[in-house]
């Protein structure tokens, strides 16, 4: 690796802030509530609401895992690996009780499967997702609350 | 005629299929052997089909976007009506909804309904291209978020809530692979032992290699006909089409779906609606003033092994959290009181994906005639397919004798 300070972006923009305590960030209908994410544009989705205006929503950033998984085989593209041997991770499907949805994310790295179960209370966290000369680009995952 | 009596009008001719494998070879070769397949099945004379009605796949270039089209060139043009459906899984489906309301609706008598492809090896992966809009593409690109990693929540979900073991869902497999044995259209034909099973790698935790659905070629073909037509040709060993359901889910949808990255919120909703799984078959049952008490076997969507103990709750085989009783008492086993999957289901298939809806069709068709050989279940009269597509298709038929 050189000693060049990559520059830190998100993977995708407008879906997760990534200062030191990140959220999620959706959108709620102005007209029935609804919360979405990702975000929701020009219309809502609830089949009973015509409204078309949305204010943006920072999620909670603490949920409880409904269910999780580990991916033991490399992804296809368009998943960009990390490095040459691939490492296996852990993805977990998060209940947020005050937006009453669930959100599937990648764990943080380093936890696997033997460290969660259905229930546990996680924590949002941004982590490197892959790399490019001169920025790194990160994405949302979910951590284990230790404290 | 009353509403009611429509469901009785059309009926299953014949069916066909070209043998699932990895063959390699162009799909419209698969899909051309099961349409004549089922064309001799059903003794219907192909320049007599007023439409074809093809099931879509999104991997083999524009031929596979109009599927009707290409199938009724290459079993040669004669001026008859094509449509060409894609509903993801539930492809097949869609393409036999789309023949039956035509004939419904008194436009044409006889319809060919065909669905095959040719699949790359390995994971499904969304088509090439940077498509950041595109939450299929997003989900390879952010979450490295895998079909079987879609099929593993609910498997570890499913140990979380009613205590499943990764052996219950061995024993899932270990069924389907030996009612598959005899099935001369399966490509996998193997015995497993649970402890075989148990031993074959992990892919996507608690699920195994084995137990997760591959991708396979294949073609399927039905010939769908009014029964005033199979009356005056005397088509005396048809099938009555007694259900098609293509339902989409209601909103919220409050489990996670394949490929989404959430679900609905139900903050804005007080009312509580039926989970989509277990709408797609309550549709087929009302539409067929049917319920899962009249069956005689189920043909399910196992992609995974575990999934297949979800779809017997979901199609109301039993209570939530009863399935592995039903699994363990061997309900589920040809023999018992309900079989499920006796082709051999995916296990032994692998997902050829706009045939399989139609494959499933074929194999309860088989079962109702009495012509499934050695996977036979006795005195079958009532079956029900049950299946689910990508993108909110869910799909199921109820076949009758």
């Amino acid at each position: 690796m050189s000693e060049t300070i990559l520059k830190r972006a998100p993977a995708i923009d407008g879906w997760f802030t990534i200062d030191d305590e990140p959220v999620l960030l959706g959108n709620r209908c102005t007209t029935c509530g609804t919360v979405w994410f990702p975000k929701a544009s020009f219309f809502c989705g609830n089949p009973a609401c015509d409204g078309g205006e949305f204010e943006e929503a920072r999620l909670s950033r603490r949920g409880k895992v409904w269910s999780f998984t580990d991916a033991q085989y490399q992804p296809p593209p368009p998943y960009i690996p990390r490095s040459e041997t691939y490492e296996p991770f852990a993805l977990a499907a998060v209940e947020l009780d005050a937006e009453q949805m669930v959100v599937l994310g990648q764990v943080a790295e380093g936890v696997t499967v033997d460290d969660l179960e259905v229930g546990q209370q996680v924590e949002l966290v941004v982590e490197p997702l892959y790399a490019d000369d001169d920025t790194e680009y990160l994405v949302y995952k979910w951590k284990p609350v230790t404290s | 005629m009353e509403a009611g009596d429509l469901v009785t009008d059309v009926v299953i001719a014949g069916v066909g299929m070209h043998p699932w494998g990895k063959w390699g070879r162009n799909f419209v070769e698969y899909g051309v052997v099961a349409a004549r397949a089922a064309l001799a099945d059903a003794g219907v004379d192909y320049r007599d089909v007023q439409l074809v009605s093809g099931a879509d796949t999104v991997r083999n270039g524009y031929p596979g976007y109009v599927a009707g089209a290409t199938f009724a060139q290459a079993l040669g043009w004669t001026g008859a009506r094509v449509a060409s459906s894609y509903a993801a899984c539930a492809s097949g489906a869609t393409a036999l909804e789309v023949a039956r309301a035509e004939i419904l609706a008194g436009r044409c008598d006889v319809a060919l309904v065909v669905g095959a492809d040719t699949t790359p090896k390995g994971f499904l992966a969304p088509n090439a291209g940077e498509r950041p809009d595109d939450p299929d593409w997003l989900r390879f690109r952010l979450l490295g978020a895998t079909n079987p990693t879609y099929f593993a929540l609910y498997a570890r979900r499913r140990m979380a809530l009613y205590g499943a073991t990764e052996r219950d869902f061995a024993e899932v497999r270990a069924k389907n692979a030996r009612h598959g044995l005899e099935n001369p259209n399966a490509r996998y034909r193997k015995d497993f032992t649970v402890d075989d099973i148990l031993a074959s790698p992990m892919v996507a935790d608690p699920l195994r290699l084995v137990e997760i659905c591959a991708t396979s070629d294949g073609g399927a073909a039905v010939v769908v006909v009014s029964a005033d037509y199979a009356k005056r040709k005397g088509l005396d060993n048809a099938v009555a089409v007694k259900a098609v359901s293509t339902v989409t889910p209601a909103f919220p949808q409050t489990v996670i779906e394949m490929p989404n990255f959430a679900t609905d919120s139900g903050v804005a909703v007080s009312d509580s609606v039926t989970p989509f799984k277990d709408s797609i078959a309550a549709a087929a049952y009302e539409e067929a003033g049917l319920g899962p008490e009249d069956l005689s076997l189920a043909e399910v969507y196992d992609l995974s092994s575990a999934l297949e103990l979800d779809w017997y709750e979901h199609i109301g085989l039993c209570k939530a959290g009863e399935a592995e009783r039903l699994l363990h008492d061997g309900d589920t086993t040809i023999g018992g009181r309900i079989p499920v999957n006796p082709s051999g289901g995916l296990a032994c298939f692998g997902e050829a994906v706009p045939a399989q809806a139609l494959a499933q069709v074929c194999e309860v068709t088989w079962q109702l005639r009495g012509q499934a050989g050695a996977r036979q279940v006795d005195g079958a009269r009532v079956g029900i397919t049950a299946n689910q597509g990508l993108f909110g298709h869910g799909s199921a038929v109820i076949l009758s004798r």
